[in-house]
């Protein structure tokens, strides 16, 4: 199932609306890292509220989809963690390591916005 | 037992429907939200290993009982090229990146009872247990 992806000003918004097999990551992954650079997009959000497994797999494929986003001068942030998901992701000591993150989509843009004004709070 | 169910693994859409299955099933027994993120994240990797090393094989899922006890078993099971060192595919390190990477020690510490047996050349039967409780 495809994730949609929205641009809202100068951030791309990912919302996962159900559970990704191994090739919706890849190709959500291939649509972040082109479309980051085709609107200009600072940052990316993924939001994965809907989510009720994050494996092995899943984990690597969004570290990796983080790191390319940063080497293509953007950052991203996950968002919507469920409280389970992360507890089993500790469980088998996944770690989404040098990924930024936030409780929700609020709090993500939240966080965003306030690294894009240093001093204005 | 009659509650079993099997789901054919041959591609990365049978490890999602594996672990949905496997949820719905544990769910009926009253396992928390959290039981049934383990459980779910357990076939996952169990489904995975199969597509990544065996090319295909079958998950079964069902709900058991030990006297008063019960709970949920998986069995994953398939002809592929089998593991050469389970004790070190079991142990691990404490990332998924330490030991043989095959995910099984976090399986093991998802579940409450994983037993592996492995025949090089052969196949590999994986069984992993958790006990409501």
């Amino acid at each position: 199932m495809e994730v949609p992806i929205l641009k809202q000003g100068p951030y791309l918004i990912a919302t996962v609306q159900s559970a990704l097999n191994d090739s919706d990551l890849m190709s959500l992954r291939d649509a972040l890292v082109a479309k980051v650079a085709k609107f200009r997009s600072r940052a990316v959000i993924v939001d994965v509220t809907a989510l009720d497994v994050v494996d092995s797999f899943s984990t690597r494929t969004l570290r990796d989809i983080a790191l390319m986003i940063r080497l293509r001068g953007a950052e991203m942030v996950i968002v919507g963690l469920q409280p389970e998901v992360a507890f089993a992701m500790v469980q088998i000591g996944l770690t989404l390591e040098g990924v930024g993150t936030a409780l929700d989509l609020e709090e993500g843009l939240t966080l965003l916005n306030r690294r894009a004004k240093p001093g204005r709070q | 037992m009659s509650d079993e169910l099997r789901v054919w693994i041959e591609s990365d859409s049978d490890i999602v429907t594996a672990r949905h299955e496997g949820r719905t099933l544990a769910a009926s027994l009253g396992f928390s939200a959290a039981e049934l993120a383990f459980i779910a994240t357990a076939i996952s990797e169990l489904a995975r290993n199969i597509v990544l090393y065996a090319t295909r094989g079958e998950i079964r899922i069902s709900l058991i009982h030990s006297g008063r006890q019960r709970g949920i078993q998986v069995v994953a099971s398939d002809e592929g090229p089998g593991i050469r060192d389970v004790r070190k595919a079991l142990n691990g390190g404490y990332s998924t990146s330490g030991g043989l990477g095959l995910g099984l020690p976090g399986v093991r510490r998802l579940m409450d009872e994983t037993e592996v047996s492995s025949v090089e050349g052969k196949g590999t039967t994986i069984k992993a247990r958790k006990w409501k409780l």
